[in-house]
């Protein structure tokens, strides 16, 4: 029988109940989010211990592999998307804190109207001409990225009876090694739906999770122009460390 | 600091992160070889929607990498890719309604194996994994793995430049689950 949103938050709460307090990293088998069941591996994970290992190396991006207006995604078309205009920087730090420079930034996310340009996406809200919703760019110096965005509507996707996803933009990253590699998504703060949504929640631990919604910065927004939201990533990954010595 | 947590890339990614070119790291190479396979979940069927990621040393052992995976172009703003010289070190291809993916690409030197990252809906947290071209005895992976373990990272030879490596996600009640890494 279809799930409904109260058994999905009497799972979730198991869940929270026997997490391991500060895992940082959602558990890969989360059964209130259905598609993990079959999709994780039940072997213990093989760790590698070889300073010689390839994944410490990792690919590289130069300015060529992307364009300046790349990063402004309500620019991509002839006329201006529909919704709330929103600027979304921060800076992209490893463990240390230290900036990762020249990598590339990856985004991609539903219209205002909460529907991807994408033929899979079966929501029955208007898909906007003049926005596809996918930008890239590469960090500076500081390790920041900016990208010039529509702020995402929410999306139903059946993962249980009335399943809504919060708004979201799904963000892809690279740090200086393979090992760095992070794919996750950044969300909106107050949103009433982070309680309910099991890819959230997933991330037991509060504190973690709280690293993934934005924070609204009035300094950051633009009179008569947009709304403006900071959103600093950091990368885990143990080659961080060991570069920086070598450099 | 504290850490940013992995999230899964969704169903949606298909018209964002895939990119022409990206599973041809060696276009026009005479020496390029092909790495094909299926990604499988826990109950034997195809993943239609995952991301697989490569990273290799080069032919001559570097792994400096090259710049211009993703090379845009400057007029009409598409995707122009690699320039057929350098060697880039990265690819990404996703799989397609079969769960099947291809990939071609030079053999690393120096190392035997390609670094793997797996994405795909219902995967909160991407998988490391590896493709070694050949078995590797002394390899410091392999030799700390049983046989039948150490078989899920080895390609299979199809015929000569062709090789069959697949991801199981999940043992399916007859195949072995792929041997999947962490860097601790
Ligand atoms: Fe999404």
């Amino acid at each position: 029988m279809e799930s409904t949103q109260t058994d999905i938050d009497a799972e979730i709460a198991a869940a929270d109940a026997v997490a391991l307090p500060g895992r940082i990293h959602p558990d890969r088998d989360y059964p209130p989010y259905r598609s993990t069941v079959l999709r994780h591996p039940k072997q213990s994970l093989v760790v590698v211990r070889d300073p010689e290992a390839v994944e410490l190396s990792g690919p590289v991006f130069g300015v060529t592999d992307v364009l300046g207006h790349d990063a402004d995604l309500t620019r991509q078309h002839r006329g201006e998307p529909l919704g709330e205009r929103i600027t979304v920087t921060g800076r992209v730090l490893d463990r240390d804190g230290h900036p990762i420079r020249g990598q590339l930034v990856e985004v991609w996310q539903a219209n205002a109207a909460g529907r991807y340009a994408h033929g899979g996406d079966r929501h029955p809200a208007p898909l906007d001409p003049n926005f596809t919703g996918a930008g890239r760019c590469l960090t500076d110096d500081e390790g920041r990225y900016t990208f010039t965005t529509m702020r995402p509507g929410a999306y139903p996707w059946r993962n249980h009876r009335n399943a809504w996803r919060p708004a979201h933009i799904h963000f892809s990253l690279f740090g200086t090694a393979f090992t760095q590699r992070l794919v996750t998504q950044m969300y909106f703060p107050g949103d009433p739906l982070h309680a309910r949504d099991p890819i959230l929640r997933a991330v037991a631990d509060e504190k973690a999770r709280r690293r993934l919604i934005a924070d609204y910065d009035h300094d950051l927004s633009v009179p008569e122009w947009s709304l403006g939201y900071r959103w600093d990533i950091v990368l885990d990954g143990p080659a961080a460390t060991w570069i920086e010595e070598g450099r | 600091m504290t850490v940013t947590p992995s999230q899964t890339v969704g169903p949606f990614y298909g018209y964002a992160l895939p990119f022409p070119g990206g599973a041809d790291l060696a276009p026009g190479h005479p020496g390029a070889i092909t790495v094909h396979g299926y990604v499988y979940d826990g109950a034997g069927a195809p993943v239609p929607d995952a991301l697989l990621e490569f990273w290799q040393a080069g032919p001559d052992g570097s792994r400096a990498g090259a710049t211009g995976s993703m090379r845009r172009d400057p007029v009409t703003g598409a995707v122009a890719g690699r320039d057929g010289v350098a060697f880039t070190g990265f690819g990404r291809v996703a799989t397609d309604p079969d769960g099947h993916y291809t990939l071609r690409t030079l053999p690393p030197g120096g190392t035997p194996y390609l670094g793997v990252c797996v994405f795909a809906r219902g995967l909160l947290h991407h998988l490391y994994t590896r493709v070694y071209l050949e078995s590797s005895p002394g390899d410091p992976v392999l030799s700390g793995l049983t046989a039948e373990r150490a078989a899920t990272l080895i390609a299979t030879p199809e015929r000569p430049g062709v090789l069959r490596f697949d991801v199981r996600l999940q043992y399916d009640g007859t195949h072995e689950e792929t041997v999947f890494l962490a860097f601790e």
